[in-house]
């Protein structure tokens, strides 16, 4: 299936007229809703709930930007890419944002022809494993067998540390996430390896939980952020700056719930934000009143944090380098003006 | 002089000439594909170029960076995505071969006891067959590994036979020989057996041709290609050693594994195969008219001899070109290989390759391009094999 799905958009590559098309910003209002690629297998992330509903922060940031354009956040659709086809189905088309915990490299940005906006999540791998086995260090991991997931920074990474550490194991290697967690979960592997936020996801799924646990060792960077294709500047400022916007308004303390007493505020920078007296928006094609859209429909980025995998969800992930760079933390976004 | 009217008339002959109007029809059909090709290559380069996607072949001089489970040849995170896409189509055609190799032999023996005068013999084969070939292949690569490879103990639980072998959930290891130097001999000793054995069975034809006389050369030669290299091995001081595996941390070490996901697809492929070539095994067999066995036997020749020179060779007619088929969709579906992570070529090439590059097109169109190549060479030289065999039994 992944097979025909990955020719079919080949297919649009090969044949696709050469003639030259609208914007996507165009393309996305004539269409009424936009096509965000996400995982829909990762808890906190993206997935779907028995109703169809879907939740995550990938998700929520893709209904950030579609408050953004509609003043709706429901107009957005949600495709589930496997890591496998996920870059082909940006550069084709088929999606207009890929917000899926994908890694921000040198060779995506640079040769994949689709151009990252910015983070979203720090991450760094991780590994995890039974309690069991009485491992305390990845330094212990010689010989051990791991399940990874096929295409991916991970798989990269843990030849690199294994390499580096002089250390040897056995790569088990699967399509999709689901399988490396049910294979983890009976035994095939020793180890299975993710980022360490899709660890805390995956151990969520797993038959006992408390069983396994994540060693502290990070090996990685792992920035994940939203991704666009590559040559259509407009659209990337709209995806960037809506991640911006998020982060700016959690600094200036705007959320979902005071936004509309925010927009009296005296505050000069609040005042810019919410389009109250410029017309920011409106020079990226946007309306004035972006922000305001965005922070009433889906919140700041503190709240999406917090909803989705924040201490008190099922995850409980700690702020840590996600926190606010006044907090401590790595979040820091260019002023709106 | 010559009246105008002449060529105009000659031009329009040709036009009713059929055969210059079916050259004229092929001609115009190559020229629209010339173009539909040509603009799709076009089309391709100009999208790539626009998307800011880089392409051509340079990637294949590029570090891999990433390691595989199965390597045949030498392969490490620092080889080039050259040599993965080699491992990758090596581990391909390592389970396509002992696939065939598997259900063709399994393939005759259930087709033969299919056909047998035994009621439970046969009724057991036809149930086999009725199964097998009626569930889908994907669910039977799953069964054998989810099913039945994967509920097997850990390592440290490890199932194992005198301390040599053992099976486990990580697939099933055994001692490796190691060649030691001197080895050569056995080598060379076993591929003179070989060629011996090749000219004795010719010799051996010739012989009963020309005299009537058999010579046992099937017998003599099959001791000479055991028996030669053993003594050549006797004669080397037995130059091998054995890696013998033991449990260590949390694996084995040493010893050579073979892995659970080319065991499950290796059964699954095999047995699904077997099912569809017993069927042809079993209409050839039929195919042979029953006055051909009667007049064997009227003749004086014993039943495996009927079934060796009278009935196997006119069955082949009839069963070569749905087993050529049978071959050809068994490699095929070993690309199914990438649903359990066996490092085949989808997997290693147009799996991890394609992500870490993003050069979908080259690698989807190298990918296809093997698969074609290797079954147009299993169709030549089984479409060789059964002009051979059918020129003989007419």
């Amino acid at each position: 299936m992944k097979g025909a799905k990955l020719i079919a958009v080949m297919a649009i590559l090969v044949l696709a007229a050469t003639a030259a098309h609208a914007g996507i910003l165009e393309n996305v209002k004539k269409a009424g809703e936009i096509k965000v690629g996400v995982s829909g297998k990762v808890p906190g992330f993206s997935v779907p709930d028995q109703n169809g509903v879907w939740s995550g922060m990938d998700v929520d940031f893709g209904r950030a930007v579609a408050a953004a354009v509609f003043n709706d956040p429901g107009k957005v659709k949600f495709v589930p890419v496997t890591t496998s086809e996920r870059f082909t189905a940006l550069q084709t088309g088929e999606i207009d944002i890929l917000s899926r915990n994908t890694t921000w490299t040198f060779q995506r940005d640079a040769k994949q022809g689709i151009d990252f906006c910015g983070i979203l999540f720090y991450d760094g791998q991780g590994f995890m494993v039974n309690k069991k086995l009485g491992v305390k260090s990845a330094k212990e991991l010689d010989g051990a067998s791991i399940c990874i997931q096929i295409g991916t920074t991970t798989e990269l990474n843990v030849s690199d540390y294994f390499a580096a550490n002089k250390m040897s194991y056995k790569p088990v290697v699967f399509e999709s996430a689901d399988e490396s967690t049910v294979m983890y979960d009976t035994g095939r592997c020793d180890v299975y390896t993710t980022d360490a936020s899709g660890l805390a996801a995956r151990r969520t799924t797993l038959s006992k939980p408390a069983d396994h646990i994540i060693l502290a060792e990070v090996i990685s960077k792992e920035p994940l952020g939203p991704a666009v294709r590559h040559g259509d500047q407009q659209w990337g400022d709209i995806v960037r700056w809506t991640l911006f916007a998020l982060i700016n308004a959690e600094e200036l303390g705007v959320t979902s719930e005071n936004v509309d007493e925010m927009m009296k505020s005296t505050n000069p920078s609040i005042k810019r934000l919410l389009g109250v007296e410029d017309n920011l928006g409106e020079q990226m094609g946007l309306t004035s009143d972006w922000v305001y859209r965005i922070v009433k429909h889906v919140g700041n980025y503190g709240e999406i944090y917090d909803r989705n995998v924040g201490p008190d969800t099922p995850l409980g992930l700690e702020r840590g380098p996600n926190a606010l760079w006044t907090q401590g933390g790595l979040m820091y976004a260019p002023p709106v003006r | 002089m010559k009246d105008p009217s002449d060529t105009r008339s000659s031009k329009m002959m040709m036009l009713y000439d059929p055969r210059f109007r079916s050259w004229l029809a092929q001609a115009l059909v190559l020229a629209a594909l010339a173009a539909v090709i040509g603009a799709a290559v076009y089309n391709t380069a100009h999208n790539l170029e626009k998307a800011g996607l880089t392409s051509g072949f340079g990637f294949l001089g590029e570090v891999a960076g990433f390691d595989i489970s199965l390597t045949l040849i030498d392969y490490s995170r620092a080889s080039t995505y050259g040599r993965a896409f080699l491992v990758g189509l090596l581990n391909t055609l390592l389970v396509s071969g002992i696939g065939i190799l598997l259900s063709t032999a399994l393939g005759f023996i259930i087709g033969v006891t299919r056909l047998s005068p035994n009621w439970l013999i046969s009724r057991m084969a036809a149930v086999y067959i009725e199964i097998v070939r009626n569930i889908p292949l994907l669910l039977q690569i799953l069964f054998w590994y989810i099913a039945i490879l994967n509920p097997l103990p850990r390592p440290r639980q490890a199932l194992d036979l005198m301390d040599l072998f053992f099976l486990c959930n990580r697939g099933l290891i055994i001692p490796k020989p190691v060649w030691l130097p001197g080895a050569g001999l056995v080598l060379g000793a076993l591929i003179a057996a070989v060629a011996a054995a090749a000219v004795l069975v010719r010799w051996a034809r010739h012989h009963q041709m020309a005299t009537g006389r058999r010579f046992p050369a099937y017998y003599v030669s099959t001791g000479l290609i055991i028996g030669l290299p053993l003594a050549a091995l006797a004669a080397a001081g037995f130059p091998i050693r054995w890696d013998v595996p033991t449990l260590q941390g949390f694996n084995f070490r040493g010893g050579l594994t073979v892995l659970p996901e080319f065991i499950a697809l290796c059964l699954a492929l095999s047995l699904y195969a077997a099912a569809f070539i017993a069927e042809n095994v079993r209409s050839g067999i039929m195919s042979v008219d029953k006055g051909q066995i009667e007049a064997a036997r009227a003749l004086g020749h014993r039943p495996g001899m009927t079934l060796r020179l009278v009935v196997i060779p006119q069955a082949m007619r009839v069963i070569i070109p749905p087993l050529t088929s049978q071959h050809l969709t068994l490699v095929k579906n070993s690309s199914l290989a990438v649903v359990i992570g066996y490092p085949d070529l989808v997997h290693v090439f147009a799996g991890t390759t394609l992500n870490q590059t993003g050069q979908a097109v080259e690698i989807i169109a190298i990918t296809m391009l093997v698969y074609l190549t290797t079954s147009l060479t299993i169709s030549f030289i089984m479409n060789r094999y059964n002009i051979r065999h059918a020129m003989r039994g007419a």
